[in-house]
């Protein structure tokens, strides 16, 4: 351990992080390599890397994944403080900071608790401290290690209270120099004492008194303010900048010019806000959009790559042969994170070095790609994590710490940035639009013979990774191009294993690929085919990013051909499923609910006023990732069309659980989430540009809204492993409001959002319905 | 001119036309009034003025020359955190917390007006306050127990 990593240690004894202590360590620690710094996973096989002990039995942890606002810092600490048996007020933790911790790339696809929790990394090396200082401990003791108990990182001899030792003693102050076990022994779910148990945010009293520091409240000496100026079109490069039009304006130190990227750099913020507004650039035109309302039919004719998740090859000939053939075609737009503050970031480059404070979910990948645009090697960029605005997937994190890496280097000082909101709206990374065309063939009992799923979907750009800094929109103004669009049609048979990583495959198909069977249903005529089309727009993950849009179109097919066999939905998927843990949430949420078996519709409803129904959707995460059912009740104002969502039932299973309050918050805000995008939410724009600039133009569900009543079913299976929380409940939201529309109504609902209008419109058209073989 | 925040005096000397956000966060160095959306939109920016929220980022500084201002860390403290702030740490009732600054500062200034209001007089109060994390059942449970409803 080096002398600045163990003052680092020393001081490290804050439950929060505050940035005061953060700006004291940068120059102690600044570029201090250490054992960090590369992608080697010789890294994260040291011990050392993930943990230390003070001669106060402090125990110190460093990870790589991040608190974004899903509650992953406290449950990680829950993580450290049962597997080696401390107080969790005697755990501090680091997470992502290029200088001091671990390579875990990005915070996301809930893969933090997969990564952290079962038997790798973070987890593993605490089981392997343990088993250090339990080893110590006997040796110190001169008792085998079987008599030993640990209570508090006190290591005594069971039956005998005079003889103990404290880990700080043990360790303290010196690397284990242990390459982390895997055979480790992890501590059983059934004795935890602290996972398991529902433990308060360590953050939410800083948070909830104004005290805590976001990367927002990032204040270093001789700071300065920066403000981009974007292209006022998408594709509009720029011809000049007038630097006159400025010049004069109280503040203002610098205009910033790379390529296509314009930046004002002021003393104070609200002088780089005035600069920006002022400053003078000629660009051409943009490059044009395709039109709004013909986007769906534009993404079918488009070049595309074409990928076929799964195959059995005789899908057309089971649809031939079956008793009736349903068909429909499912809608979803572009969404866009829109977190509630805008992106920011602060980055002091200078003398060939730079530190960036950045609410990325990446900090290495960030590190790379800001040291690829200022022309440094990563070995000189730092990054360290500081929590921003909640991100939902890659808002504008990545590109604003770009902004601010760059006009910092053009000043030589540090420049702290936020985008204004339209900056942020109009050019982060959206969610994918879908258009998706389901058939299904049902023999003559009413069972699914065949599913056929074609999908097309629109993508740009995404996250950076080590070396993209174009796939957001800094790094393609400054310079850097957006990974390749390569089309490629036909796709290729299904090779490999069954992935459906994408939820590109419904629950309800065997998933057979290459003799073995990996889906989570039983229809064996089965057929997944994607397109892939060049986005005018960028894009990225958006939370359960393309399995939400997907398992709409799933769960909302599933629903029509149940109601067309006239089947209890609950029952008929069910009928069609084989995963034990699927099923076993289904019939938990529809328990529940006091699930009623019948069709849907609803019979018997008036045909006026406010009629009400109720409806159900599943999903299996990424196919193994997490499992959640829903009910939903929801009035229908048939007058205005307006929805109103009465209660949710969500009944989940991601194995063990760690926090069960932090699981709730999750499942709570993951629904409610997705009812806010199914009803509301979509990116629009006009022939040039993003319209959807601000919360008038892009609507969010606001805090006055009739909220349903949210019930959670936590389904604890303390024998599986951990999966993912944080992206299950929202996957089926707006399939289970769908479906209870239709319960309601016999309306169906194909598009999101359900607008008012659209659920007028559907509610018209029921009259003209077709109904059987080529039903839509 | 002059600006008392959280009772304390401040002589500012600024472009009148600044809104009140940027003294408050750039000049005093306060965390708890945000940047969201500088349009009023979205509630990040609230402050109490005359025992009414107020959006600070569409606020000229210049309109408030002798004014009392009241943020977020003005209510109370991590140690002795204002009731309001305990229902909110009680409930949990936050993700990522960067509205809470919108929800607890708007919710106050509502319930000190309006001591007793039932559920749906809070919702309307709320109804111009986003929270993209949706935390709302929370919230509301929150502000609730505030107020002493059921």
């Amino acid at each position: 351990m080096s002398a600045s990593r163990r003052d680092f240690l020393k001081r490290s004894g804050a439950l929060v992080v505050s940035f005061s202590s953060l700006t004291a360590w940068v120059d102690e620690l600044a570029f201090a390599q250490g054992p960090f710094g590369t992608q080697d996973q010789r890294v994260a096989r040291q011990l050392d890397s993930w943990l230390a002990i003070g001669t106060d039995g402090r125990v110190t942890a460093y990870t790589g994944k991040c608190e974004l606002g899903q509650g992953i810092f406290t449950v990680q600490m829950q993580l450290i403080a049962e597997e080696l048996s401390v107080p969790l007020a005697r755990v501090t933790l680091i997470q992502c900071d290029t200088s001091v911790t671990p390579d875990q790339g990005t915070t996301s696809g809930s893969q933090s608790t997969p990564t952290n929790f079962n038997e790798a990394n973070l987890a593993q090396a605490c089981a392997t401290a343990r088993e250090a200082l339990l080893r110590l401990a006997a040796d110190r003791l001169a008792v085998p290690v079987e008599q030993l108990t640990v209570v508090d990182g006190v290591v005594g001899v069971q039956g005998d209270a005079s003889r103990w030792v404290g880990y700080g003693e043990l360790v303290g102050g010196k690397k284990f120099n242990l390459t982390v076990n895997p055979a480790a022994k992890r501590k059983p779910a059934g004795q935890w004492t602290v996972l398991g148990k529902p433990a308060g945010r360590v953050d939410m009293a800083a948070m909830a008194t104004g005290q805590f520091e976001f990367v927002h409240n990032i204040r270093l000496p001789g700071m300065l303010h920066g403000r981009v100026v974007r292209p006022p079109a998408v594709g509009a490069t720029l011809v000049s900048v007038d630097e006159g039009s400025v010049r004069g304006l109280p503040g203002v130190v610098k205009v910033v010019v790379k390529k296509n990227f314009v930046g004002v750099v002021a003393e104070k913020p609200w002088q780089a806000v005035q600069a920006a507004a002022k400053l003078s650039a000629t660009w051409t035109r943009g490059a044009g959009l395709p039109s709004h309302a013909g986007f769906y039919q534009h993404l079918r004719t488009q070049p595309s790559r074409d990928a076929l998740l799964v195959n059995s090859k005789d899908v057309d000939e089971r649809l031939a042969q079956a008793a009736e053939v349903l068909k429909a075609t499912y809608l979803h737009p572009y969404q866009m994170h829109a977190s509630m503050g805008s992106s920011c970031a602060v980055a002091d480059v200078k003398d060939g070095k730079a530190t960036i404070w950045s609410p990325t979910q990446s900090a290495y990948p960030t590190r790379n790609g800001s040291a690829m645009l200022l022309g440094l090697p990563a070995a000189d960029v730092r990054v360290i994590f500081t929590r921003g605005s909640g991100c939902y997937g890659i808002n504008g994190a990545d590109t604003v710490s770009y902004d601010a890496a760059l006009l910092s280097q053009a000043v030589g000082k540090p420049v702290r940035v936020q985008l204004s909101r339209k900056d942020e709206m109009a050019w982060e990374n959206y969610g994918m639009a879908f258009a998706i065309d389901q058939r299904a063939g049902i023999d003559a009992s009413g069972t699914i013979v065949a599913w056929d799923y074609e999908g097309w979907s629109a993508s740009l750009g995404g996250r950076p990774g080590y070396d993209r800094p174009g796939n957001v929109i800094t790094g393609q103004l400054a310079g850097f191009e957006p990974a390749p669009f390569t089309p490629r049609s036909p796709a290729p048979e299904p090779g490999g294993s069954f992935n459906n990583n994408s939820n590109a495959a419904p629950s309800y198909v065997t998933g057979c690929v290459g003799g073995r069977c990996g889906g989570a249903g039983t229809v064996k005529g089965e057929r997944v085919l994607s397109h892939t089309v060049k986005s005018p727009f960028f894009t990225g993950p958006l939370r359960s990013p393309s399995r939400l849009q997907n398992t709409f179109a799933h769960e909302s097919f599933m629903d029509e051909i149940a109601a067309h066999v006239k089947a209890d939905p609950v029952a008929y998927r069910l009928r069609h499923l084989s995963d034990p843990r699927l099923k076993h949430v289904v019939q938990e949420a529809a328990r529940a609910a006091q699930w009623s078996a019948r069709p849907s519709p609803k019979p018997g409803a008036a045909s006026s006023g406010v009629v009400s129904g109720r409806g159900v959707s599943c999903v299996a995460y990424e196919g193994d990732n997490g499992y959640v059912a829903m009910v939903a009740e929801v009035d229908v104002d048939l007058g205005s069309g307006r929805v109103t969502a009465k209660r949710f039932v969500v009944a989940q299973d991601c194995g063990p659980i760690s926090n069960p309050d932090g699981m709730r918050n999750q499942i709570e805000g993951g629904a409610l989430q997705g009812m806010s995008r199914a009803l509301g939410e979509e990116v629009t724009w006009d022939d040039q540009q993003v319209t959807s600039i601000d919360w008038r133009t892009f609507h969010s569900l606001p805090l006055g809204f009739a909220i349903p009543t949210i019930e959670s079913v936590l389904v604890n299976r303390t024998d599986a492993e951990a999966t993912g929380a944080g992206e299950t409940a929202i996957t089926i939201v707006a399939a289970a409001l769908g479906n209870a529309i239709f319960d309601a109504t016999g309306a169906r609902l194909r598009e999101v959002p359900f607008t008012p209008e659209r659920i007028k419109a559907a509610l018209d058209s029921r009259l003209t319905r077709p109904s059987g073989r080529g039903a839509e | 001119m002059t600006l008392t925040v959280n009772g304390r005096a401040h002589t500012i000397d600024v472009d009148p036309a600044t809104p009140l956000l940027y003294v408050l966060s750039d000049d005093l160095g306060l965390n708890g009034p945000k940047f969201g959306c500088g349009l009023g939109q979205c509630g990040a920016c609230a402050v109490i003025i005359g025992g009414r929220a107020v959006r600070s980022c569409v606020t000229p500084v210049g309109t408030l020359d002798g004014a009392a201002v009241t943020t977020l860390e003005g209510l109370g403290t991590v140690e002795r955190p204002h009731p309001i702030q305990q229902a909110f740490i009680d409930e949990q009732a936050a993700q990522c917390g960067f509205c809470l600054n919108a929800v607890i500062v708007t919710a106050k200034a509502f319930v000190d007006q309006n001591p007793q209001p039932s559920e749906a007089q809070i919702q309307q109060a709320m109804s111009t306050v986003l929270c993209r994390c949706f935390a709302h059942t929370r919230m509301l449970r929150a502000i609730k127990r505030y107020t002493g409803l059921p």
